[in-house]
């Protein structure tokens, strides 16, 4: 696999980054689309994204993530001011005593893949390529950097009003209850930054090159239309998990979550069978019957088979035909601490995960 | 009640008339430059098919593309400003992102952000500033926009910011047009002020449109009231297109997919129609058309009115078989000229419906029909270019049958995707008779936080409610009301319950009144 580095973003290539994105959402994290916008008018006032190798950084330099926390569906209403990143970056300094030196994106899939470029682009700062996810994951703890005991505080938040919020919490978990509290506050969606890191820990957690990869997949299917997901198989080292037409979405809401079911009936060489993918925002499990085609932290992401376009289990519908990919997680996800945290079973699937070159 | 209904498509005008459910007579004429010759000649000959003097009429129902047209030339569009209300939120996306910019230009597009909007929850973002207001239209006002479209930021929950401005700036400077967005689209701030804007934009061109409608209605001696038909298949005032004309941008399909729901007496089921060019392919429920969910492409523009969700094809009656493998059929046709150049009107182009005639599925033509070799799987990729799109365009498993309507409806098989085809009659004026049936509707979508007061059948009620007194303003009689869609959907990601709940009703148009 030959992915170009990514090292400058103009406001062609976030096109492409904003389509891979939404790949990488494997069907959650909401859609790219306005994150883009924002990033199309900040690179418009104030200038391209330089694109940077973490390890070209010293070992003290502090990081930045920079993420939306909230609702996607509040931010096709309300878009922020513009202003939030540049009142959340002296927030963070002044509790570290340190200069941020560059921005990271946190999930590299969905919403948060596009936000963190508008930030680093209005504030003048290189992004990191890299993210904490390779994909989306629906809560704040779900980041690789929990599985080097990195606290997500000190975390700050800011809404589009310039009310600033800063967090000293014991646990993520406490961090995701309160934040999520405050944000419904402040309307439903804001502005924050989480897991400030060092440039050493990041070396060791970051999962690395998932900007240049989404950017790499989107120009596939920019490309290649409906013929994308068969490149992607092959450069990705995926596997085609099926072709089929949706025959029935059994949708319900849980605390939060959009959880259902999408059943498909297959098309072309896929003819006389049958499949189904669980979501709970994200797609986290293939089956054929009782046989396991993949399930989470290995991405399962579907196309719509017409038009190539990557398809969210929020627009899914019946009658779609649909290209089903299993890409694999990056081997980050595959420890056992990882699987308790992002596996099958946390999400209440009584299965064993077991990597995608394996089923 | 004698009803004429006309459709204006790119190719033919058709006119219908019909008393109550009944099918009168019909016409078609060739749709001219200046639209209203064609609708002149197409209502003369279909009076006179009907046998009806054109007193006896009770109403005129038109369905035009005049507007959608206007848009994709890109001409006659008034300068236009947008008033967008939510400061201190909203700077980080500006009005008319992702626009083309000649669109933009050609409306020499400005605007001005100011205080105002509500949270999800209804919650005012910032109060409304009478003053900051006001200058702003002034600005807007004097580059020379005379159209003014307004936005506010959840709108759909609560509008009655919207509704301040519009009285603020009437009151103030009484000159200019206002467009509100909140009576236009739905959820999406930037798609709903996107259709706002091109609706304003079109205002002038609709008062023009509606002005000559009047004057051929004179001539016609047609002295009964007029509408013209929603993209939704339900009727909206003269008066009103001269507000909110892009509402009947997509009446085309919405009227050919209604009509041939009643046609056929089958409210539940696929339609197909296919024309000279392309094929058109939907769904109706209870003999309405199935909206497209999300947001919808309008001349490169991303808005979100209620559009009917329709997949089309490049395959018509004119479509030329290309014989070199691998074959095709489409997606370029011979368009209007079928009659001179498809073989078995004695022409020299091998076209789709010469394909049909060889295969014995029609009679058409004075010439015999060609001999082609490769007829089989000629007739196998026919089929899967209609299946394929029929298949994508189901929402059930349910064995719902196939409507085939327009011209080259004769083309079709006798099943397709496993489901049965009907061809009713008159199908190939299917398009006016759905613009002749339409009835009044109500739509409203709101957020509603459901707590300790407020259940999710509570909340739905009082919508409905909204929806029906919406609709009764609209001449629909209150008696004939019944719902047409309810749906809610719980926005994720954020705890406590809050429902997105849109409802329509329907209703039949009352006379009295009028």
């Amino acid at each position: 696999m030959s992915i170009k580095k990514l090292s400058f973003v103009d406001n062609k290539s976030i096109n492409a980054i904003a389509i891979g994105g939404a790949v990488l959402g494997s069907g959650g994290g909401g859609d790219p689309y306005v994150g883009k916008l924002m990033t199309q008018q900040s690179i418009e006032e104030s200038g391209g994204v330089k694109v940077i190798d973490i390890e070209t950084l010293p070992d003290d330099a502090l990081i930045l993530p920079i993420a939306m926390m909230g609702a996607p569906t509040v931010m096709v209403e309300k878009f922020p001011s513009g202003n939030e990143f540049a009142q959340l970056i002296p927030m963070i300094e002044k509790m570290l005593t340190k200069p941020v030196v560059a921005i990271l994106c946190i999930e590299a899939g969905g919403l948060n893949s596009t936000i963190p470029f508008s930030a680093a682009s209005k504030l003048g700062l290189p992004i990191i390529d890299g993210d904490a996810m390779g994909r989306a994951f629906p809560e704040l703890q779900m980041v690789t950097f929990t599985l080097g005991g990195i606290s997500a505080t000190p975390m700050a938040m800011v809404d589009e009003k310039g009310n600033g919020c800063n967090y000293d919490t014991i646990s993520n978990v406490w961090t995701e209850k309160l934040a999520r509290a405050i944000t419904i506050e402040m309307g439903g969606s804001a502005m924050c930054s989480l897991y400030p890191v060092s440039a050493k820990d990041c070396k060791k957690y970051l999962i690395k090159g998932s900007l240049s990869l989404i950017h790499h997949i989107g120009s596939i299917i920019e490309k290649h239309s409906f013929n994308a997901y068969q490149i992607l198989v092959k450069e990705l080292n995926g596997k085609h998990l099926f072709q089929g037409r949706v025959r029935d979405v059994e949708r319900r809401t849980e605390g939060g979550y959009n959880r259902g079911i999408v059943k498909l009936e297959g098309i072309d060489e896929f003819t006389d069978r049958k499949a189904q993918v669980d979501f709970q925002n994200e797609f986290l499990v293939a089956m054929e019957g009782d046989n396991v085609l993949a399930t989470t932290p290995d991405l399962i992401c579907m196309f719509d088979a017409n038009t190539g376009a990557p398809v969210t289990a929020e627009t899914i519908k019946y009658g779609l035909a649909v290209n089903v990919l299993g890409l694999p997680c990056d081997p980050i996800w595959q420890s056992k601490e990882a699987i308790d945290m992002i596996g099958p079973r946390y999400f209440k699937y009584d299965i064993d995960y077991k990597p995608l070159s394996t089923l | 009640m004698i009803r004429v209904g006309v459709d204006v498509g790119g190719t033919n005008t058709d006119a219908v008339v019909m008393e109550e459910k009944k099918f009168l007579g019909g016409a078609k004429s060739p749709t001219t430059v200046d639209i209203l010759t064609g609708v002149e000649k197409a209502i003369k000959a279909a009076l006179d098919d009907a046998k009806t003097s054109s007193d006896a009429i009770d109403v005129l129902i038109i369905g035009t593309t005049h507007f959608v047209n206007a848009l994709v030339q890109r001409t006659r569009l008034a300068p236009t400003g947008l008033i967008r209300m939510c400061l201190p939120s909203g700077s980080s996306i500006l009005p008319f992102a992702d626009w083309p910019k000649a669109l933009v230009n050609g409306m020499s597009g400005s605007f001005r952000l100011v205080k105002g909007g509500y949270e999800m929850d209804g919650r005012e973002i910032s109060p409304l500033d009478k003053e900051e207001l006001i200058n702003a239209v002034e600005e807007l006002s004097a580059s020379g926009c005379k159209q003014i479209a307004i936005s506010s930021v959840f709108a759909t929950v609560r509008g009655d910011m919207e509704d301040d401005a519009l009285e603020i700036i009437s009151k103030a400077m009484p000159d200019l047009s206002i467009t509100l967005s909140k009576s236009i689209g739905g959820m999406g701030l930037l798609e709903r002020e996107n259709a706002a804007i091109i609706n304003a934009s079109l205002r002038p061109l609709a008062e023009e449109v509606v002005d000559s409608f009047k004057l051929l209605q004179k001539s016609l001696k047609l002295s009964c009231p007029m509408f013209f038909t929603r993209n939704d298949g339900t009727l909206i005032e003269a008066k009103e297109v001269i507000e909110l004309p892009v509402l009947t941008f997509a009446c085309g399909p919405t009227n050919s997919m209604r009509g041939a729901a009643f046609l056929s007496g089958l409210q539940d089921a696929l339609v197909v129609d296919v024309g000279g060019t392309t094929t058109d392919v939907g769904e109706v429920k209870d003999g309405f058309p199935r909206l497209a969910g999300t947001s919808v492409m309008v001349a490169d523009v991303r808005t979100n009115f209620a559009m009917p969700d329709v997949i089309s094809i490049g395959l018509g009656g004119g479509s030329i078989i290309d014989l070199k493998e691998p074959m095709t059929i489409g997606p370029v046709s011979v368009g209007h000229e079928l009659l001179q150049k498809a073989k078995v009107f004695g022409g020299d182009t091998l076209t789709a419906t010469d394909l049909a005639v060889a295969s014995g599925r029609c009679e058409v033509g004075n010439n015999a029909p060609p001999l082609i070799s490769n007829i089989d799987k000629l007739i196998k990729i026919l089929d899967k270019m209609v299946s394929d799109q029929v298949a994508r365009a189901r929402t059930s498993n349910k064995a719902i049958p196939v409507i085939a309507v327009g011209g080259g409806s004769v083309m079709m098989p006798l099943e397709i995707d496993g489901l049965e085809v009907v061809t009713p009659k008159h199908n190939d004026l299917a398009n006016a008779v759905g613009a002749a049936i339409a009835q009044v509707s109500g739509q409203v979508s709101r957020v509603v936080l459901l707590n300790d007061e407020v259940d999710r059948d509570s909340a739905i009620q009082e919508v409905t409610e909204e929806a029906t007194s919406l609709a009764v303003k609209r001449h629909a009689d209150p008696k004939s009301i019944s719902v047409l869609t309810i749906s809610d959907i719980p926005l994720s990601y954020l705890p406590g319950n809050n429902l997105l709940i849109n409802v329509t009703v329907v209703g039949d148009l009352l006379m009295e009144g009028l």
